[in-house]
């Protein structure tokens, strides 16, 4: 800590070109706070998703049908415990700034295969008795204020129904998790009244959820039901949930290369940026680490003093970037699809001090290997402070 | 005769340009006493820096012993010499080389930061030392801030700081006008009388050597005359 004021002034001995460099390590920490949240929140849906469930969908996109029907044949794979199914409903509640994802669902069997959707029994019950019943996750009801009782009015943007209008769903539950990781901004309806109110695709569902008695024979119960379904007009590709959410976010994009690739390129950056900013400054300093080096400061103490310079201004643009990336992305809630999920971590933040502290290192290691290198009769030959 | 503080015993430096050998320095040998003040006289070239250098540990001779209260500085590392200077040579230059981006008391401060002492400690004996050299009331100035005696009233009182015996002065004066320069010279003196410090002084300037007790003179790397002041 002694070395702190000496370390402070000559990060700052030119202003400008410090706060420019403070400037540019901050917009950096900020992206990488951003993206790697948006990474991590797909990532860590696909992660813990159950290892007993099975996605049976269209086989060649995800914006196709599967007839209702295959329910009754999935049922009778041996090794299937039970079968439930959901379709994509879209819709817009309110305003786009409003996102959260709506599924019909048929009520009973879609609880049953994911007990980690807490309600109290009344209001599954409620669930499954009202056809125009619907429930919702905690964060969209704390989000919306929303109660049981509400009428929750749904645009449609996918599937009119038969009254050219918007479709009006009952609020008769409202779900928790004791899981963290399950995703709560979401809204269930009740498949029936769904599946009669709309204009068109009758008895077809997006996918089927199956739940399997024996984990050790997912390869083979998910062939055996693709292969009832092969060279019919509807195919189907039967994957673990784990790989078909992969999957799905793949078809957004594969979001981890194209954060990565954007941070790779952002850090190159920096690197190069930094990199010659603190080389520069070394090399303007040579006479004032001949003056340390002559009153006695050893080869280490110069080593760290410029290592720390360094990590401590990548640091100082790392703290505040990421600090303001955690203020930000609540304001991209809303406005953009899947940002309600996403959130800064303690991970995150560990991620970027760690990032920083291997960046100061890199960055620092070769000027301060240079100024701890130098000999001091030639350095106070060459130069005078 | 006093206690000899520097015993310089067949000392030779060379330096390598290339495939060539530089001499620098040749069959030197010297007797410094503790509490003088010496002064060294001689063309450029002549190897007084470089003779200064190897006195005040920042340089190695490439043959022969240096002995300064009675540690033989010569067999020291890069490392010990470091700790070595630390404690035992206060260091003033023509040019001052104080950090620019420091106030006068933080360059002072400077040594001590090498040593256990509070950061109180240090404040109050950085203040110290300005005091002793007139500037206490300029510790919060940066060099820019000061005139050039002034910039070089710190430098000497950052060579001061940590109380070593041996003040090794490179033309201390070279930098400065007359008037200055004769008040930091007297300054060097005082040092000298009055806080008992050994002090070496390379320069060009007659008048400046007249401050000193002794003068040698130094020609093509060998001692050529001494003159008492």
């Amino acid at each position: 800590m002694k070395y702190f004021s000496l370390i402070r002034a000559a990060l700052f001995r030119k202003p400008i070109s410090s706060i420019l460099t403070l400037a540019t390590l901050f917009i950096a920490f900020l992206l990488f706070g951003m993206l790697n949240s948006v990474s991590m929140a797909f990532s860590q849906g696909i992660d813990f998703s159950g290892i007993d469930r099975l996605i049976v969908a269209p086989r060649y996109s995800i914006i196709d049908d599967i007839p209702l029907n295959y329910q009754n044949r999935i049922q009778e794979v041996p090794g299937v415990e039970l079968v439930a199914h959901r379709s994509w409903f879209g819709g817009t509640y309110q305003d786009n700034r409003q996102f959260f994802s709506r599924w019909p669902v048929p009520p009973a069997a879609f609880l049953d295969v994911y007990p980690e959707y807490k309600l109290p029994p009344d209001q599954v019950e409620a669930f499954i008795n009202t056809r125009t019943g619907a429930i919702i996750g905690r964060e969209v009801a704390d989000r919306h204020d929303l109660e049981v009782g509400d009428r929750i009015p749904i645009i449609p943007n996918i599937w009119l129904n038969k009254d050219n209008g918007p479709w009006e769903f009952d609020l008769v539950g409202i779900f928790d998790s004791d899981d963290d990781t399950v995703d709560t901004n979401q809204m269930f309806i009740n498949f029936e009244f769904f599946d009669e109110y709309r204009q068109f695709g009758q008895g077809g569902v997006g996918t089927f959820i199956v739940r399997i008695s024996e984990p050790s024979r997912t390869a083979e119960i998910a062939k055996e039901i693709d292969a009832i379904f092969a060279n019919s007009n509807d195919e189907t590709k039967t994957t673990t949930e784990k790989a078909y959410n992969q999957m799905f976010a793949n078809q957004l994009g594969d979001i981890g290369f194209i954060m990565t690739s954007i941070l790779s390129a952002v850090f190159f950056t920096i690197l190069l940026l930094t990199g010659n900013t603190m080389a520069q400054a070394i090399r303007e300093r040579i006479p004032e680490f001949a003056i340390l080096k002559t009153i006695g400061f050893s080869n280490m103490h110069i080593l760290w003093i410029v290592l720390s310079e360094s990590v401590l201004m990548i640091l100082l643009g790392c703290i505040p970037g990421l600090l303001t990336a955690q203020l930000l992305i609540p304001l991209f809630m809303g406005v953009i699809p899947f940002f309600d999920s996403v959130e800064m971590t303690p991970l995150v933040y560990i991620q970027g001090v760690v990032l920083a502290l291997l960046l100061g290192i890199v960055v620092g290691l070769p000027p301060a290997l240079r100024a701890m290198r130098l000999n001091i009769v030639n350095a106070m030959g060459e130069h005078a402070v | 005769m006093g206690d000899v503080l520097i015993k310089i015993s067949e000392v030779a430096k060379s330096y390598h340009r290339g495939a060539m050998d530089i001499p620098v320095l040749e069959d030197l040998n010297l007797s410094i006493d503790k509490g003088d003040f010496l002064a060294f006289m001689g063309p450029s070239g002549s190897g007084k820096t470089t003779l200064l250098n190897l006195i005040g540990g920042l340089d190695s001779p490439t043959v022969g012993s240096i002995s300064i209260a009675g540690k033989q500085i010569h067999q020291l590392s890069q490392g010990q010499l470091a700790v070595w200077r630390s404690r035992n040579v206060g260091f003033v230059f023509q040019f001052y080389n104080l950090l620019p981006i420091l106030t006068a008391q933080k360059n002072v401060e400077l040594p001590l930061l090498l040593t256990h002492m509070s950061s109180s400690e240090r404040k109050q004996r950085a203040l110290t030392a300005l005091q002793v050299v007139g500037l206490e009331d300029r510790a919060n100035h940066r060099p820019r801030e000061l005139s050039g005696g002034q910039e070089q009233r710190v430098a000497i009182a950052r060579a001061i700081v940590s109380d070593p015996e041996l003040l090794v002065c490179d033309e201390p004066t070279g930098d400065l006008d007359r008037t200055t320069a004769d008040e930091i010279l007297e300054l060097l003196q005082l040092l000298n009388r009055e806080y008992g410090k050994t002090v070496l002084m390379v320069t060009h300037d007659p008048k400046a050597a007249d401050h000193a007790n002794h003068t040698l003179y130094l020609d093509k790397g060998r001692l050529t005359g001494q003159q008492e002041s």
